[in-house]
């Protein structure tokens, strides 16, 4: 088959070149004339010609490329020269004005060229072609479709082929057609099928349905149907996704204020500048790899990790040496003093990067998305976060429990004094867990900066919500501040649609006072003597 | 000037009042002194020292009589005279100084650090602020009878709770009771599963936070983001007419006076001594058979009210309000005014607001990007090098002289 397609496009390739040809200068002189009627029957009488010639005047006239001279000769614009329409022979034209089409005509030249196409024997043409017509599928054209589904081998484009087909043969006069069409936009489970399968169901002003088959409209409901329930789905999933994600967030920035509320008993507000620290770490070490090592530039995030790490635990250390060592056993003026230290870090911040946000930019393999539904699509970089953060609770898990030091951490917590009196060095145990913790919260930013603006204030947004996922979670308990954060990010995302952000934000807050109503401790509480102060 | 003079004598007042305001620590010995048959509870202090009483006459009159003339009568020329700008500076100052002496009440006294007190004092001024909206009429810019945002948003008619707000005596009302219901409810829910410390703090912030940004949103009909202002009049008279100020700075100098005094009695009474127990040893309070929860919802309710009435004195003075006056960080901004000043007196509080305040109008003026360094350091030095406020300090002094 494909072979005596070959064949007769050969054919008329060489006729082409003898100068014998089915079309006429006169066919072509419309194109010059105002009548729109005309225009739009030779386009059409081009498409259906199909040959070799009618197709140069088609990419002509889709390229702008076709001209007119004074005496009426249809010109063929190629770069600088001009040759004839029809004989392909090059003409000097003095007088040639460009002919530009309407819209309508275009969309016209461009389906139709894409029809011609179909029948190209290179399967990456003829994909392109059906890709152009599914978008805007004329029922005039549907010959050509026919013609070229009983042709088509591949089965992928045959698929697709089908799809198209059945979007000409929607209002066919044969209802077997319009069923068979119905049936397979349905089998294509895309949303914007349900475009073409509505007005199906819809009444004309004098009752009678626009479908006048009840078999077929049956079809169609039952395709909508199906996509109502794909979309309530991808909406589901969409939701828990967000959730999840805004969680995964959470749990960075609430794991430290967990360790260090359940170790000290302080609650640190400066807790949300080390996020900051280790989102403006990450920035420095983008520009860096921009700068000095732009080949390796996809991989910057690797370094960024331990930079965020260590810089978020550094100014953490030297916080809890230099200041709140000071203030134990003062928890309220511990929140005022970590406060105003916030106020200094974020200040300094503005002054040495500026008070507008940074651009931190995702390597190129963090860009894109996984498409799950045809209404879901998961951005790689919330699923690159949601993978990391997940580590990071791995990471901690270990070191809680199966460390010496986490040993130590998990003791001064259930019971400082007697944790004393069995020789840990409480003071030192309190330094390393607080650097711990501000260096998760880094790790925190430097995910945060993947997915969000870096400016002086990017801890202030996330730091009430940490905040209440340790007062949800309780305190020194990994699994409490897990189901806390994913909690309370998937009710987040959850109320969102039904209230908007600042509503879902005002019922969370109600919740959790009601829900410390039956369980001040959070949902995890310790046991034992150290629960009741 | 007018800040000079009230902080010196309110350092005056101090020297009475630091008799009087003992810590805990030094009850056990009065005890000790008392008759076998007594319960060893100390004699219960004088409202104020007599000393205190003649320094808060003064200041009364020296602030009564010497601004009004300072501001009106003596002539601009006069290196006396008191500039508007220092009168509505002075009455801010003041306002502030209400709220502070209201969150001062629950954590000096009750050991509760709200972080949520702008809430209530914001609260009361929107209240304040509904009704010089409705005062506006039609002199506003689109000349309707709506307040001009609501034109703006295009809405037709008043949402419910802005009917009768026209009533003065109605909107005074709500100043009273909108902080004062949401105070009691809150209190109600959290000091009843003996939520405390940290824990209730945060919870507090998380309340401004939410009550923020539910006020920025424009459905909600406060006006959104810009918030109420162009206030034209209160009670028929002009609100920027020097003779409004003037009544307006005296009507907040005696609410602030009466406040003093009226917490005062209350720390003094007998419910004060329960409260001031509830802060040392809410659990040992408990074992002696109080219920903690009516003492602390009473304070607690007290002191949002007395924030909400500082609000709306502070909103026809300032001639403006808007939701970033509950933002969290200006509701912790008032407990360290409350520390600067000194925790756990009266006088301190008031100081501290004065102080603060003060620092930021001056730095405000002449060095603004500073300002923020300057607060951020007071918060972290304050704890750790004055731990009892400047109170403390002066206390401490007058204890090594005599």
């Amino acid at each position: 088959m494909k072979f005596w397609r070959m064949l007769i496009l050969l054919a008329f390739a060489s006729s082409w070149a003898i100068g014998a040809q089915a079309l006429t200068p006169d066919d072509l002189k419309p194109l010059g004339a105002d009548d729109f009627d005309a225009k739009a029957q030779l386009i059409a009488k081009l498409v259906t010609t199909g040959d070799a010639a009618s197709l140069t005047v088609l990419k002509a006239l889709a390229d702008d490329a076709v001209s007119i001279t004074g005496n009426n000769e249809i010109l063929i614009q190629d770069g600088d020269n001009y040759r004839d329409a029809i004989t392909g022979r090059a003409v000097t034209a003095t007088d040639a004005q460009p002919i530009t089409l309407s819209n309508v005509l275009r969309n016209q030249v461009n389906s139709g060229l894409s029809a011609v196409q179909l029948s190209s024997p290179d399967l990456a043409t003829r994909q392109a072609a059906v890709e152009t017509l599914l978008q805007n599928p004329e029922e005039s054209l549907k010959p050509l479709v026919d013609q070229a589904r009983s042709r088509e081998t591949d089965a992928a484009l045959k698929k697709r082929l089908d799809t198209l087909w059945a979007m000409t043969a929607l209002h066919n006069h044969d209802p077997a057609q319009r069923l068979q069409a119905v049936l397979l936009l349905n089998a294509r489970h895309n949303l914007e099928v349900g475009e073409l399968l509505r007005p199906l169901l819809l009444k004309n002003s004098s009752g009678a349905y626009a479908e006048p088959d009840p078999a077929v409209r049956h079809a169609a409901q039952a395709g909508l149907d199906e996509l109502a329930s794909i979309q309530r789905r991808g909406e589901i999933a969409g939701t828990i996704f967000a959730g999840l994600s805004l969680g995964s967030v959470l749990l960075l920035a609430a794991l430290g204020l967990a360790i260090t509320y359940g170790l000290i008993g302080v609650i640190n507000m400066a807790h949300g500048e080390f996020l900051m620290i280790g989102a403006y770490a990450t920035y420095v070490v983008q520009n860096f790899f921009q700068q000095h090592w732009p080949a390796a530039f996809d991989w910057y995030p690797l370094a960024a990790i331990p930079v965020a790490f260590i810089a978020a635990a550094l100014v953490g250390i030297a916080l809890e040496r230099l200041i709140l060592k000071h203030l134990y056993g003062r928890p309220l003026e511990t929140l005022l003093t970590t406060f105003g230290v916030s106020l200094l870090l974020i200040q300094a911040t503005r002054m040495i990067f500026g008070a507008q946000n940074v651009q931190v930019s995702n390597p190129s393999w963090m860009s894109g998305g996984l498409t799950v539904l045809p209404n879901l699509i998961l951005p790689y970089n919330r699923l690159t976060i949601l993978a990391f953060s997940v580590t990071v609770i791995a990471l901690s898990w270990t070191v809680l429990n199966r460390t010496r030091l986490g040993l130590f951490v998990r003791a001064v917590t259930q019971n400082r004094q007697m944790a004393a009196c069995v020789g840990i060095k409480t003071g030192r145990v309190d330094s390393y867990a607080f650097a711990f913790g501000a260096g998760i919260a880094g790790l925190g930013g430097c995910a945060l900066a993947q997915i969000g603006n870096v400016g002086p204030d990017l801890g202030q947004g996330y730091i009430i919500d940490s905040f209440m996922v340790v007062v949800l979670g309780g305190v020194g308990q990994l699994a409490g501040t897990i189901i806390g954060a994913f909690g309370l990010g998937i009710a987040s995302k959850a109320i969102e649609p039904f209230s908007g952000a600042v509503l879902a934000k005002i019922a969370v807050l109600v919740f959790i006072v009601l829900f410390i109503q039956k369980r001040p401790q959070g949902m995890f509480a310790l046991k034992g003597r150290s629960a009741e102060s | 000037m007018n800040i000079v003079t009230s902080t010196a004598d309110g350092a005056a007042l101090d020297a009475g009042v630091a008799e009087l305001t003992t810590p805990s620590t030094t009850l056990a010995p009065a005890a000790t002194a008392a008759t076998i048959f007594s319960l060893g509870l100390p004699a219960r202090p004088a409202l104020l020292s007599k000393p205190a009483w003649g320094a808060l006459v003064v200041l009364i009159l020296l602030v009564g009589i010497g601004v009004p003339l300072a501001s009106l009568v003596i002539p601009e020329s006069s290196a006396f005279h008191l500039s508007a700008y220092a009168v509505t500076l002075g009455g801010k100052l003041m306002c502030y100084a209400i709220a502070a002496l209201a969150l001062d009440l629950v954590w000096g006294y009750c050991g509760v650090l709200s972080l949520g007190h702008g809430l209530f004092f914001a609260l009361g001024g929107y209240a304040m602020g509904m009704y010089l909206m409705r005062e506006i009429g039609h002199q506003g810019k689109y000349g309707s009878d709506l307040p001009d945002f609501m034109v703006f948003l295009d809405w037709h008619k008043l949402p419910w709770y802005w009917q009768g707000t026209q009533h003065f005596a109605y909107a005074m009302l709500l100043v009273l009771l909108v902080p004062a219901v949401i105070a009691w409810v809150f209190g109600y829910f959290t000091f009843r599963s003996r939520v405390k410390g940290v824990y209730l703090s945060i919870m507090t912030q998380a309340l401004t936070y939410a009550a923020t940004l539910l006020f920025f949103r424009n459905e909600t009909g406060f006006g959104g983001n810009n918030g109420f202002t162009d206030f034209k009049q209160i009670l028929g008279f002009p609100i920027t007419h020097p003779g409004t100020r003037m009544v307006l700075f005296l009507i907040t100098f005696a609410v602030l006076v009466l406040a003093f005094i009226g917490a005062r009695a209350i720390v003094t009474s007998k419910l004060g001594r329960v409260v001031t127990a509830i802060r040392d040893g809410e659990s040992r309070l408990m074992f002696l058979g109080y219920s903690p929860l009516a003492y602390k919802l009473f304070i607690w309710t007290l002191s949002a009210v007395l924030c909400g009435i500082a609000g709306a004195l502070y909103v026809p003075q300032v001639g403006i309000i808007n939701p970033s006056e509950m933002s969290p960080g200006n509701s912790i901004e008032m407990a360290i005014w409350v520390a600067v000043g000194g925790r756990g007196t009266l006088i301190g509080p008031i100081i501290g607001a004065f102080a603060v305040n003060g620092a930021k109008s001056i730095f405000t003026d002449y060095f603004p990007e500073y300002w923020l360094f300057c607060l951020g350091a007071i918060f972290v030095l304050v704890p750790l090098l004055l731990p009892r406020g400047i109170i403390g300090l002066v206390m401490k002094r007058h204890g090594s002289r005599s």
